[in-house]
């Protein structure tokens, strides 16, 4: 028997989560500052650092978006095989729960609705999703508020197959000492590797979303994103690109097959206020 | 830690002089926030001739578009946005008589030239730090381009606003420097470890 879910309950439930996800950063990421915190080796690194801490406890003491950007509204879903859903589509549903929660939340409307002709479109629509069919009946929505700072500086590569784990590395380094302070560091820094270069692309945003610091399953990806964590964190770029050890928090890298000529690499980079939360309906 | 310098806006061109790149300030006074399209506006209005909608002379620009005010609050979270988007910009808005500017993250090598030649500083707030600085924000109102709504110019009243000097009127900054100097202390410490 196929489980029906009404669109209406999907609506709220979004909007719910674009506002608690703007306004309270994940435990997993404030972990992970304060022990950069701990670790930094600057003075103007740790000021800000704290002032970073400081900002996240105000923003869920006062219920304010902790960041004015409060970005595009990006989502990966998996939607169940026994799961129908009543009453409008799952992409109408969750636009209407990105208008209401970023318009009842008094989250910033920062989506244009053409690239040249520029007119906001006043209620932080469209959001963008990603759409997976799994097994089950249930309906696991994941959020990602993507701001610009940090978005504008990603990255992809379509480099040769010999380049390995070290042409990788090398060009996550190039892409994160390019960006120094502007996407807002210390970064979580998301990785896809393989397919074709939109998947790559996708990839790279969907690692955002794993708990921060915690390693790939495949061991091989693991140690290059600890090597390459390491080298990001030799580059001097610091909190805020103004001086530091802590460039960056974690390195998650996702893979996927690829065609026997390429290697294709997407670098997404989060800012230290990587807001994310998960749904599961 | 050093000190803190407290300064004033609109900041005469013998206090511009004074601070020096990597000095932590609190400031206090107007400043004026200005996004790209704001930007491109003003200056397509000065090149028609028309009045600047305020005075540029001495002032301070905050690169930010601030979250809707929630009720009871003069303005919403406003934290710096990225600097080197107005980069195009700015060498302009300085010759126009601008004193300092507020944003984040590094400037080109133009802009760093045209705030030595017109006795300027930027100074780098902590991007993020949204709410942090709103409470420093004691009032906001548009005063022009009210259709670009976040995007709008506002004028703000602000109170011991924290920031950064990253580039000073000397041409000195700390973008690059800071990030030699980091570089330098994580390879001892690894040499030494």
């Amino acid at each position: 028997m196929p489980r029906i879910i009404q669109s209406d309950e999907i609506a709220n439930r979004v909007s719910r989560m674009c506002r608690d996800a703007c306004c309270r950063l994940p435990a997993d990421l404030l972990d992970a500052i304060r022990a950069a915190r701990q670790s930094e080796i600057t003075d103007t690194g740790r000021d800000i650092l704290d002032q970073i801490l400081e900002n996240a406890r105000l923003a869920a003491e006062t219920d304010a978006p902790s960041c004015q950007d409060t970005g595009m509204a990006c989502f990966f879903i998996e939607m169940g095989s026994e799961a129908i859903i009543a009453g409008a589509t799952l992409g109408d549903a969750i636009n209407e729960g990105v208008r209401r929660g970023y318009t009842e939340g008094f989250l910033r409307k920062s989506i244009v609705r053409h690239p040249f002709q520029r007119e906001n479109t006043g209620d932080n629509t469209p959001a963008f999703i990603h759409l997976e069919q799994v097994e089950g009946d249930c309906l696991k929505i994941s959020f990602l508020a993507k701001g610009g700072g940090s978005e504008n500086m990603g990255a992809f590569r379509t480099m040769v197959a010999s380049a390995g784990p070290n042409g990788v590395r090398d060009f996550v380094v190039e892409t994160v000492e390019r960006a120094g302070g502007s996407p807002c560091p210390p970064l979580v820094i998301g990785i896809g590797l393989g397919g074709p270069m939109e998947y790559a692309c996708m990839l790279a945003k969907k690692a955002l979303l794993r708990d921060v610091g915690r390693p790939n399953a495949d061991p091989m990806l693991a140690e290059l994103e600890e090597e390459i964590l390491d080298a990001v964190n030799r580059t001097g770029v610091g909190p805020l690109g103004l001086g530091g050890a802590a460039t960056a928090l974690a390195v998650h890298v996702e893979a996927t097959g690829c065609h026997i000529t390429a290697l294709p690499v997407a670098v997404n980079l989060g800012c230290h206020a990587l807001r994310k939360a998960t749904i599961i309906l | 830690m050093a000190e803190i310098r407290d300064i004033t806006t609109p900041l005469s061109d013998a206090a511009a002089r004074e601070l020096r790149a990597g000095e932590r300030v609190r400031i206090s006074g107007t400043i004026y926030t200005m996004r790209d399209a704001a930007h491109a506006r003003l200056i397509e209005m000065l090149d028609a001739g028309k009045p600047a909608p305020f005075d540029l002379r001495g002032a301070a620009i905050y690169y930010a578009g601030a979250a809707p005010a929630p009720p009871g609050r003069p303005i919403g979270p406003v934290g710096p946005t990225t600097s080197v988007r107005m980069d195009k910009f700015t060498p302009r808005m300085l010759s126009e008589g601008v004193k300092l500017i507020i944003g984040k993250g590094p400037r080109g090598p133009e802009v760093i030239e045209a705030l030595g030649r017109s006795g300027a500083v930027y100074c780098a707030a902590t991007g993020g730090a949204a709410v942090l600085i709103a409470q420093c924000v004691r009032s906001a109102e548009v005063i022009a381009f009210p259709d670009l709504l976040s995007e709008a110019i506002r004028r703000l009243e602000v109170v011991n606003f924290p920031a950064i000097i990253a580039v000073d009127a000397a041409g000195n900054e700390v973008f690059e420097s800071g990030r030699q100097a980091a570089r330098e202390l994580i390879a001892r410490r690894a040499n030494s470890a």
